[in-house]
């Protein structure tokens, strides 16, 4: 593997970027969307997470396969933990 | 490696003696920062998964105590993370090409912005605090269900409050790599401590860009489900 260097150029379009989400997020607080606040809310911080692992921490880039089993080992874990979890939560009518 | 003949050609000091290459040796010390992240994201998780229960099953609640976060404090605090993730993408790229007072410049510029958010959380923590938000035998909540709104807060003062214990590591790590690169330690061969420091710190960047819309946002201006 090479070493990636990013630019400058792209480090600050991305950060304008973030900024511009963290703007959106914060607007769209202001809309009453009823259940779907949550939902605009999660995506748009999924989209600024996305931005922040691709380029800031360089997953793009990894060349070395093992390592992005590992991240995507985690974010599977973590898809278990909350799905299952959840859908036992929400299926208990009998409460 | 094929080669076993014994090798005393000049190698980048930075080179341990174990690993074959620098190459190699980066790899293996990405992924391993790689494992310690997931440790992380199952750490933060059980906590996200906890709020997400607890939101559901005490869904008037958590509103309730959601309109009493500072939504601008978060909102600033969120560009300030954001700020810093930036800087500290410029220090790793200014060490990936050996420019040492820039990495320095740029490391210190993303220790004031940790700083900033410590103390913004600061200000917060202590609005609570004298509000009587602090969960315990001084919690108090006007509302008729003031035990699950203290419930909210035991979620917000705990994940907020790992987070900032992170931040505040994080500031210790960006320190002692920013005291490293002044002194010469990392250059283009080697820097990869430079890399895992900022590996952790967009990590922690990335804990907050969900605890923002979860604690601050989604509820601030709902009073109705």
């Amino acid at each position: 593997m090479s070493e990636h260097i990013a630019t400058k150029k792209t480090y600050i379009l991305v950060w304008m970027s973030l900024m511009c989400l963290t703007a959106a997020t914060a607007g769209a607080s202001y809309l009453e969307l009823g259940r779907f606040n949550i939902v605009l809310a999660m995506v748009i911080a999924t989209c600024k997470a996305l931005l922040v692992a691709l380029i800031f921490m360089g997953v793009k880039y990894i060349s070395q396969k093992i390592t992005l089993v590992v991240i995507v080992a985690g974010l599977f874990w973590l898809f278990i933990l909350v799905s299952l979890s959840m859908t036992d939560t929400i299926s208990r009518s009998w409460r | 490696m094929s080669d076993s003949s014994p090798n005393f050609t000049a190698h980048s000091p930075g080179l341990q003696h174990h690993f074959a290459t620098m190459e190699q040796q980066t790899d293996a010390s990405v992924m391993g920062m790689w494992v310690f992240l997931v440790t992380e994201i199952m750490f933060f998780g059980g906590m996200f998964t906890g709020y997400m229960i607890y939101r559901y099953t005490y869904y008037g609640p958590w509103l309730e105590g959601s309109q009493h976060m500072d939504f601008w404090w978060g909102t600033i605090n969120t560009a300030v993370l954001l700020c810093s993730s930036l800087t500290m993408a410029l220090g790793v790229r200014a060490s990936q090409l050996g420019q040492r007072r820039l990495v320095v410049a740029f490391l210190l510029i993303t220790i004031l912005f940790g700083v900033g958010l410590l103390v913004i959380k600061g200000i917060e923590y202590h609005g609570h605090w004298v509000d009587g938000q602090f969960p315990g035998a001084h919690f108090r909540f006007a509302g008729p269900n003031p035990r699950q709104v203290e419930l909210f807060f035991s979620f917000y003062w705990a994940m907020t409050g790992f987070h900032a214990l992170h931040v505040l590591i994080g500031i210790g790590l960006v320190a002692y790599i920013a005291y490293r690169s002044w002194k010469g330690a990392y250059g283009r061969e080697y820097h990869n401590p430079v890399e895992n420091v900022g590996l952790y710190w967009h990590f922690v960047d990335i804990v907050w860009i969900y605890l923002y819309p979860l604690l601050y946002l989604i509820s601030h201006k709902h009073v109705s489900g």
